[in-house]
């Protein structure tokens, strides 16, 4: 048998396989490792998915355009504006619709309040694996329900909003709803100035999380991972300032990046990612226009999802979603229904490299790599 | 020095702590230390949140006056629409296969939508040319049969037209207005039908 190095060759060891999940709470749904041990060390790790599976991509095949919609806020079920978004610049692009100038901004509105939700539930969550149980997640928690309380005034539900449209927006937000947004963008930032006290600075933190997990330029580039996953590795890419989809060549921000690419640096880029959020926000929020939420195009096509038939072809929409890159492709062949509908999820390509992340590490280390990775198991099953 | 940063982080959780008591906020207040809202839980049942007007839940069937008068004209739009398929309806029809009309218009003979399948997503709403269909925002509807009572019928379904302007008076005026104008157009002779939706 072959020893490892460091065990005394009088004992005899045999490497462990254990099974993390599927249902375990720190998998972030239901998701499934193997992992082989050696001692507390990991040699191997072969992740398992497809326990959520709902055929999303399928069903998209079989319904309108605009069916579509209900079911990609049960994509990421934290995002649910953003994956509309993606999905309404997909169709967009396949039927030459213009979107209305109001609705553009009501949309990169709720794209970046999403980003916002998101980063703070992960941020809590990740600290929630490392073992600080409750206290950083229910301080997210609270600052996400005033968001998601802004979501449901406007859409009418909280996580499944089902608001954006091609063209813009289904509806125009109701009354006061911009002043109330401007209050939680203006007292966020003393909430992140708070957060960050709590646990930038905590040495436990930072001993749990600086060189552990680390993914190199060349492996996140080679395995085309995106989002601030791909950021704190130290690679500038940022769909929202490479592509400038929608009106986002208009606002001013930064593009935050990290240096090493472990976990503590993914931690960080996304509380920055915050930080130049809150200053879209404020540039769309002292800049949006009066006028129609929605294009005329946009709502025939909303009132008669049927009547929508794109020319024959193919389009893919992408946005720069908060987890990463989420593409939708499109191809019509002329009727109401896609002839095919694929959804690229992010979550689902960062997956891909956690075995390279975790080898080397011990058990206690994988669930906060994974916690640094920000999956949702609705995204990568689909 | 280690371990500054834990007690940097011990500060804020400590004013969190005083944030949760009156007298707490009212030390912060004197030491002139930014207080954030106090407790956000609800005792529910007790105290019920108050939700906003688009706040939605199931959709249910609209009817002006009479429970007999109905909005709906079973044009089956929402049952070709809906993404789950979680509504079914079948048209009144007499003995010869022809459309049963009361107050002028046609009228289903059944309308039931799964509530255990329906996912709230208001395109029903949007895609209803009549404005027979709005939704809901009761939520407290936990049965103990999927079948007998997760699946609501017609009756179930009705409530009336103030019932609708009762819980979201906004959206009511616009689609009352709405209608005023379709009725005006319609006395007019030069008004025509509502165009018929085009099959799947």
């Amino acid at each position: 048998m072959e020893l490892k190095a460091g065990i005394s060759p009088t004992i005899e060891t045999q490497q462990l396989e254990v099974n993390l999940g599927p249902q375990h709470p720190s998998t972030h749904g239901v998701f499934r490792m193997i992992a082989t041990l050696d001692g507390e060390t990991i040699v191997k790790l072969k992740p398992v998915m497809g326990y959520l599976h709902r055929n999303h991509e399928q069903i998209g095949e079989r319904i309108t355009y605009i069916g579509s919609f209900p079911f990609t806020d049960r994509l990421d079920y934290f995002c649910a504006m953003s994956n509309n978004f993606g999905l309404a610049l997909a169709i967009e692009q396949l039927g030459g619709i213009q979107a209305s100038e109001r609705g553009e901004y009501l949309r990169v509105i709720m794209a970046e309040l999403t980003r916002l939700v998101n980063h703070t539930a992960v941020i809590g969550f990740l600290l929630n694996d490392m073992g600080a149980f409750g206290t950083p997640l229910l301080y997210a928690f609270r600052e996400r329900e005033k968001i998601l309380d802004l979501f449901e005034a406007a859409s009418g539900s909280r996580m499944m909003c089902n608001y954006v449209r091609p063209g813009g927006v289904r509806e125009d937000v109701p009354e006061g709803w911009l002043e109330r947004t401007r209050a939680i963008v203006n007292a966020f930032p003393r909430f992140l100035d708070e957060f960050e006290k709590l646990l930038t600075e905590n040495e436990i933190v930072q001993q749990r999380c600086k060189h552990v997990g680390v993914l190199s330029k060349e492996l996140a580039m080679n395995a085309s991972v995106t989002g601030p996953m791909l950021r704190a590795s130290g690679v500038n890419y940022d769909i929202r300032k490479v592509d400038g989809y929608s009106i986002y060549p208009r606002f001013t921000f930064r593009v935050p990046l990290g240096t090493v690419g472990d976990v503590y640096d993914r931690y960080y880029v996304r509380i920055l990612e915050m930080r130049e959020s809150l200053k879209i926000l404020e540039q769309a929020l002292k800049g949006i226009p009066g006028g129609p939420a929605i294009s005329p195009k946009g709502q025939a096509i909303g009132k008669a999802p049927r009547t929508f038939r794109p020319p024959k072809g193919a389009a893919y929409g992408r946005i720069e979603a908060p987890k990463g890159e989420l593409g939708f492709y499109l191809v019509s062949d002329g009727s109401p229904q896609p002839y095919r509908y694929h959804v690229r999820a992010p979550s689902f390509v960062n997956l891909t490299v956690l075995e390279d992340l975790c080898i080397g590490h011990k058990v206690a280390d994988v669930i906060i790599i994974l916690g640094s990775v920000d999956i949702v198991m609705g995204e990568v099953d689909r | 020095m280690i371990g500054a940063g834990v007690l940097r982080g011990m500060g804020v959780t400590f004013k969190t702590l005083l944030e949760t008591y009156p007298w707490g906020r009212a030390i912060l207040r004197t030491l002139q230390i930014p207080v954030t809202d106090g407790i956000f839980t609800i005792p529910y049942p007790e105290t019920k949140q108050q939700h906003p007007e688009r706040f939605r839940y199931f959709p249910f069937l609209v009817y002006d006056g009479t429970p007999d008068n109905l909005r709906c004209v079973a044009c089956k739009i929402c049952e070709q629409e809906c993404p789950p398929q979680s509504i079914h309806i079948v048209m009144e029809k007499d003995e010869q296969g022809r459309p049963v009309k009361a107050h002028g218009r046609t009228l289903p003979k059944q309308f039931d939508v799964d509530m255990s399948i329906c996912m709230s997503c208001r395109i029903c709403v949007d895609v209803c040319p009549f404005d027979a269909i709005e939704m809901d925002n009761e939520y407290e509807l936990s049965a103990s049969d999927r079948y007998e009572h997760m699946i609501f019928d017609k009756h179930k379904l009705l409530k009336s037209a103030e019932y609708f302007q009762k819980i979201k008076p906004t959206e009511a005026a616009t689609v009352d207005q709405r209608l005023a104008a379709k009725k005006a157009k319609t006395a007019s002779p030069t008004g025509d039908k509502p165009s018929q939706p085009s099959g799947p």
